[in-house]
């Protein structure tokens, strides 16, 4: 009798790589840094739980069934619906990872700004674009930005020139649809020139998901000198949805950047957010909001490496658990010895409304230089008891009152979204889930 | 008959303390009830016990509130039934803005009652009336609750809410603590302005001298939870002068 010996996952995504390999027919420098990171991933393997990274929830059971890679697939569909009102925006569309032109409008996009699929861009664009391909999101550090990197398709390349100001803001709408498991491994690039400024706004949205399906995707982004960058992501999937993110951005001297990270559904998600401060007089802004309920596990790692003088940090993640759901934030923090008057600050705060649901927080600050500033705090607690009680007594029934509190929780949070049509369909979406 | 409120021996702690023991109390509509007494005689822990706290647990007696039996009620409920209570320490609610929530609350207890959301232009015609009638600076009133406000700004608060939600039994607990000369004038001012043939108002203080402005129809000493002794205004003066000892002593020699 002959046993056949199962595979693991890992092995098996490696072995695939070959097949995948040769519909991607791309210029040596691609293949040569897919070639590597099959590789890297071959080293690293889906973490397993042992992995401090990955120790909060069990990512290789994820990874259990077999998964196509890439649906071919094109789901019939009506943008309209993924819109967010009142957003005056240029609107990408990506279904399934692949840009889709047709449904995308840019209109009144500014001629100099560059919007396209990443794979024209590397025929179109390549001295920039193996520039910075996959010189952000290290391969070695992480199984995902690994595989991402070896299996990404297509995805979303934009470049905003030196001193170019995009208006309004560019809403990227991400649709998945399958008929089959499918590992989907969007890949996408942004480049923002020096003194260039750009909000970008990105959603995510499945049709008709009755199989079981993993979002792998990689984003990078370079904000250049002096350049003013706003990313918003909403994450409002259904409950099947399983979702791994990692934005990996670099910062040069005196530029801003904010991102605000919304998770208000969906079964599995796991966001990294790297930023890489390599200029001085830098400021980020890292928020985040997240609401889970029945088994949902939501988990934001960031890490923002300090590694030049005068940067400030800020940090900001609120979490609203209810069911049984797992939230984890991870914030690390390093300050490298260069990094001399560092600002770098953290808050992590959590209502949990069920005895069942569970937050882990934890801060990991590094710190290498002397003059710096660095706090970071957590709380995690139920609903404020007393300020309840004085609502209800001003006769608000129990649940609007408790509505009213959760809304007040996140606000700090809902101000830095600095984009009013965004705040307004935010606060509809978190009204109408809080019910 | 114009019951309002009637106690009836009623018995009330937290953490297994007993704090309230066989209170009773009757307050017709429009009157005015004064109660005082020391420092931990419960004079809180009625107010809570009636407002609908929870942590509170009754053991024992009854309260009816225009005939209703008040302990069946949610404390939101209380309050949509015309109850209404200032506190002692007002919570202070970051996020939430007072404007917006009062327009909850208004148009929550005008569900209640079977009436429609109240206009927009009405609401804000109320809130300026209402400002007007404490001297609440319009800023705080579209500020957090409470967030931020010093000791007086918190009791004003409390009143304009009052004012606000009009209600028909107002217990007022200690509103004058921490009101400078002027501010005590003005909540009183309010108070009075609000009184009515068929508003009644218990209120909890230490001070003879807020009595001065509102006058009472009664005055309880709350002692140990239960009232030892009532009377009519004079003997909030006489408290003012003596202090409690003396009815401490009536009370042993009994
Ligand atoms: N949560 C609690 N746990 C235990 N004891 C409590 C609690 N709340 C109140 N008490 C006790 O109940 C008693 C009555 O308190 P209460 O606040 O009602 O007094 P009060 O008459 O309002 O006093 P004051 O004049 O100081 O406001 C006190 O001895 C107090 O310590
Ligand atoms: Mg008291």
């Amino acid at each position: 009798m002959t046993t056949v010996e199962k595979i693991s996952a890992s092995e098996k995504l490696v072995s695939d790589f070959e097949a995948v390999k040769k519909t991607l027919p791309e210029n040596s420098f691609v293949q040569n840094i897919r070639q590597k990171a099959i590789e890297a991933f071959a080293k690293l393997g889906i973490p397993a739980r042992k992995n401090e990274e990955y120790k909060y929830s069990n990512v290789q059971k994820l990874f259990q069934e077999d998964f196509t890679q890439s649906a071919i697939y094109n789901p019939q569909f009506t943008i309209d619906k993924y819109l967010i009102p009142n957003l005056d925006a240029h609107i990408i569309v990506l279904v399934n990872d692949f840009y889709s032109e047709e449904l995308s409008s840019l209109e009144n996009l500014d001629k100099t700004v560059v919007v396209s699929s990443l794979k024209k861009a590397f025929e179109k664009y390549p001295e920039l674009v193996e520039k910075h391909f996959s010189k952000h999101a290290d391969i070695s550090s992480d199984a995902f930005i690994a595989l991402n990197t070896a299996y990404a398709a297509d995805g979303i390349f934009i470049k905003v020139p030196d001193n170019t100001v995009v208006e309004k803001p560019i809403h990227i709408i991400n649709v998945i649809s399958a008929k089959e498991n499918t590992l989907f491994s969007p890949r996408n690039l942004f480049v923002i020139g020096k003194n260039a400024q750009l909000q970008i706004v990105e959603t995510f949205a499945s049709i008709d998901l009755t199989v079981n399906v993993i979002s792998n995707s990689v984003t990078e982004i370079v904000v250049g000198e002096n350049a003013r960058v706003q990313y918003y992501r909403v994450q409002n999937e259904n409950e099947n949805s399983q979702h791994i993110n990692t934005v990996s951005a670099s910062q040069e001297k005196n530029s801003h950047f904010d991102t605000n990270t919304v998770t208000l559904s969906g079964g599995w998600v796991r966001n990294n957010l790297n930023i890489a401060l390599n200029g001085e007089n830098c400021e980020t802004h890292l928020n985040g909001l997240f609401l889970a309920n029945a088994t949902n596990y939501v988990d934001n790692h960031t890490l923002v490496d300090h590694r030049m003088p005068h940067c400030e940090s800020n940090q900001t993640y609120k979490g609203i658990l209810d069911g049984k759901a797992t939230g984890v934030f991870n914030g690390k923090i390093f300050v490298q010895r260069d990094a001399q008057k560092t600002n770098a600050y953290q808050s992590s705060k959590n209502i949990l409304l069920s005895d069942d649901a569970t937050i882990n927080a934890k801060p990991q600050l590094e710190i290498y230089a002397d003059d710096v500033k660095c706090s970071h705090g957590s709380s995690t607690g139920k609903i404020d008891e007393d300020a309840l009680f004085y609502l209800q007594a001003r006769g608000l029934g129990i649940e609007s009152a408790k509505k009213l509190l959760l809304h007040a929780f996140v606000n700090d949070v809902m101000q830095t979204i600095r984009i009013e049509a965004l705040r307004e369909h935010l606060e509809n979406l978190i009204h109408k889930k809080l019910d | 008959m114009n019951e309002m409120l009637s106690i009836k021996n009623l018995r009330a702690g937290i953490e297994g303390k007993e704090i309230i023991k066989g209170f009773n109390l009757e307050v017709k509509a429009g009157e005015v009830h004064a109660i005082m007494g020391p420092n931990g005689s419960g004079k809180s822990t009625l107010s809570n016990v009636l407002a609908g706290r929870e942590d509170y647990i009754v053991s024992g007696g009854e309260v009816l509130f225009n005939r209703k039996n008040l302990l069946e009620l949610s404390p939101e409920d209380r309050a949509r039934e015309g109850l209404f209570l200032a506190f002692q320490y007002p919570v202070e609610i970051p996020g939430v803005s007072n404007i917006n929530f009062l327009k909850t609350a208004i148009n929550e207890i005008r569900a209640y009652k079977g009436l429609a959301p109240m206009e927009a232009k009405d609401f804000l015609k109320l809130v300026k009336e209402k400002q007007a009638l404490v001297e609440l600076q319009g800023s705080l009133a579209n500020r957090s609750v409470n967030e931020g406000f010093s000791g007086g700004e918190k009791k004003r608060n409390e009143i304009f809410q009052m004012a606000m939600l009009e209600p028909t039994l107002a217990i007022l607990d200690e509103t004058d603590s921490g009101l400078d000369i002027d501010a005590l004038r003005i909540v009183a001012n309010g108070v009075n302005k609000l009184r009515s043939a068929n508003r009644s108002f218990v209120v909890i203080t230490h001070y003879q001298r807020l009595l001065d402005y509102i006058v009472p129809d009664f005055v309880h000493v709350l002692y140990d939870g239960k009232i030892v002794k009532s009377g009519t205004k004079e003997l909030a003066l006489e408290l003012e002068e003596k202090g409690y000892d003396w009815i401490k002593k009536e009370l042993v020699e009994a």
